[in-house]
């Protein structure tokens, strides 16, 4: 141990004696590293934000939403077409198992007034189980119940951007909010949700019982679409099978008009993107380690030439070829575990820069830094060997006569 | 008991394979050294004299014939072994001194200590070299670095770091070579101290006045020993260094 720690020593020393030229061969590891450290905290905040807005969509959530018209050869996309019923919704609660709650889904933009204040917002018809589907809070008051649906009901529940333009910022339950110049009554306010994923305010919304919307606010007899919320999210996919089933089984001897999405294949797709990312700068970054053990075995090359005579007299005394290759190893390792460290400081600076200068979050794991020591320190013995070996190798009597 | 030699050596040869032809470097050399001597083995250039030397330094293997150093057969030990007998057995002084640089004396004279096998404490290796730099007179200047010492200092560094394993043999390859007249009768005074001490000691030298110094003298010649012979009207290094004052006090005054 004591010979280890002397050893370590003398690398040290050899180091100190060439300074600009130990920083010089450090820096390729520097860079390396720090690019690593910085590039994967970016990347995993990147990655930790986009999860944070998919689980804000709602909770093991699959939709479904109405299929495409085409009227007069025009094609009218997702949703255009009106074929989904509350009854529909209804059947899927009741005979598909493992469904916890699922929430009919109207969908109208109006114009909202109150306090003499008006404001376009989204409509939203939706079942008592929307909150829990979305996994959404109230900040005060309550959601409307299920006898509020089956009376369909004047009452609803506003978004945080709504009493900011209408009510100030005032607690506006138990005041109205006319939709369509009808009253209704606000029960409960939600907790802010920010911008989706898609740059959306979510909090820009007032929330109504389903068949109010049907029947007062939108007039139609049809579902945007029905939101379903799985018990877990391995049975998301089964579930997704059953409900097409179901509503295929629904519409005998038709096409099927309608789509069934769940939410994995989002958070897939944008997991996707950021894996896509990390693989991208992991091999950018293991050049950068390759070229920076190619600097270190360079320079070590240099060493073991320009220290023959002292690798002679370290023989002449007895050294044995594994006590020389042990010391130039050691050096080289030291090298890159030095390069590796600052390397991860510095990742760790850059990193921080970064998210304060944007507003990209970094997440720096213990685990990157880990493998980046890990890696500098391989890289160290990988290209540290072949110099250490053949200095361990040279002939005594060769290397005393060295001039 | 019957002592036995320090060094003997059995028909010694050494053949260098190079080029197209082989070199005889050494063609049968056979002599004992006892303990106690002081050998000078002088020669011209080629006559095989450092070959010689790097085998009796076990720096290199004879072709053919035996080697025993202090009644070790060294003559098929591999590498590692023979890094070991270096280490245990043998001190070594050269013409260039060969000091690691930037490294102070001290730690020059416990640089052997650092490839012993068996554990020596951080303090008794300060110790004992300490001890080795005051046989040779340097203790008062433990913490100079080579780059600060005189060319007779720093081969006092080099003997005390020759002694600091106790080797059973002293091997010094031109010790003097670089050094001036006054300094090199300095340096064999230190050779003759410990010679005194009872330390064996084996020399190259091509300075026939420096050979004066020793007890016996080999000359060598293609290879073989031409002579081996006592040395008559030895030189006291003490003597000689009180007539070079007393020369150079005369030079002053007049």
């Amino acid at each position: 141990m004591r010979r280890i720690f002397a050893t370590f020593r003398i690398a040290l020393r050899a180091l100190r004696r060439n300074k600009l030229r130990t920083l010089l061969t450090m820096l390729g590891m520097i860079i390396g590293v720090a690019a690593v450290i910085s590039a994967i905290g970016i990347g995993n905040g990147a990655k930790a934000q986009v999860e944070a807005q998919i689980a804000g969509l709602g909770q093991n959530v699959v939709s479904v939403f109405p299929g495409s018209t085409t009227a007069g050869g025009m094609r009218g996309g997702w949703g255009s077409m009106s074929t989904l019923t509350p009854e529909e919704a209804k059947a899927i609660e009741a005979e598909v198992p493992g469904v916890v709650a699922v929430s009919s889904e109207v969908r109208e933009r109006q114009q909202v007034m109150a306090n003499g204040l008006n404001w376009n917002t989204q409509i939203l018809g939706e079942s008592p189980d929307y909150l829990s589907v979305r996994a959404w809070g109230l900040e005060s008051g309550e959601m409307f119940t299920e006898a509020d649906v089956n009376s369909a009901a004047k009452v609803a529940v506003i978004g945080k951007t709504i009493v900011d333009q209408l009510y100030s910022g005032a607690d506006p339950v138990g005041e109205t909010i006319r939709i369509r110049n009808m009253p209704f009554k606000i029960v409960g306010v939600l907790t802010p949700k920010g911008v989706n994923f898609f740059g959306q305010d979510q909090d820009d919304v007032v929330i109504v019982p389903y068949t109010s919307a049907m029947r007062r606010v939108a007039r139609r007899q049809y579902l945007s679409a029905i939101l379903i919320q799985a018990a877990a999210p391995d049975e998301m996919p089964r579930i997704q099978d059953d409900v097409t089933g179901l509503l295929q089984q629904r519409r005998p001897g038709r096409d099927p008009d309608f789509i069934v999405r769940n939410q994995l294949e989002l958070a897939e797709a944008a997991t996707a993107t950021s894996k896509t990312m990390t693989w991208l700068v992991g091999a950018i970054a293991s050049i950068s380690l390759v070229v920076g053990g190619i600097g270190i075995m360079n320079i070590m090359l240099v060493s073991v030439t320009e220290r023959t005579r002292e690798i002679g007299i370290r023989m002449a005394v007895g050294a044995r070829g594994r006590d020389i290759l042990l010391q130039f190893l050691t050096e080289a390792v030291t090298l890159s575990i030095l390069g590796g460290v600052i390397g991860i400081i510095t990742g760790f600076v850059i990193s921080h820069f970064i998210s304060t200068k944007t507003s990209w979050p970094s997440l720096i794991s213990p685990t990157s830094v880990v493998i980046a020591f890990v890696f500098s320190a391989a890289v160290g013995i990988f290209f540290g060997f072949y110099p250490a070996r053949k200095a361990s190798r040279l002939d005594p009597i060769d290397a005393l006569r060295y001039e | 008991m019957e002592t036995q030699p320090v060094i003997e050596l059995d028909d010694i040869q050494k053949v260098y394979h190079t080029g197209e032809v082989d070199v005889h470097a050494v063609r049968g050399v056979s002599l004992k050294v006892m303990p106690g001597e002081f050998v000078a083995v002088m020669g011209a250039s080629g006559s095989g004299k450092s070959t010689l030397m790097n085998t009796l330094g076990c720096l290199d293997r004879p072709t053919q014939g035996r080697y025993l150093l202090d009644g070790i057969d060294v003559s098929r030990l591999d590498r590692d072994e023979l890094a070991d007998i270096r280490n245990q057995k043998i001190g070594f002084v050269f013409q260039g001194f060969n000091l690691l640089s930037r490294t102070s004396a001290i730690e020059n004279v416990e640089l052997p200590m650092f490839y012993t096998h068996r554990k020596i404490s951080g303090h008794e290796q300060r110790e004992r070299a300490l001890k080795a730099l005051d046989l040779v007179g340097l203790a008062a200047r433990a913490d100079h670095h080579p780059n600060q010492l005189s060319g007779g200092q720093q081969q006092r560094v080099a003997i005390a770091r020759a002694l600091v394993n106790e080797p059973a043999l002293l091997l010094a390859d031109e010790p003097t070579g670089n050094l001036d007249s006054q300094t090199s009768i300095e340096i064999m005074g230190v050779f003759q101290k410990l010679n005194d001490q009872g330390m064996t000691v084996v020399m190259v030298t091509h300075e026939l006045d420096i050979a004066q110094y020793t007890k016996r003298t080999i000359v060598m010649r293609d290879g073989k020993v031409l002579t081996d012979t006592p040395v008559t009207n030895r030189l006291k290094a003490e003597v000689e260094l009180e007539k070079l004052r007393d020369a150079q006090k005369s030079v002053q005054l007049s």
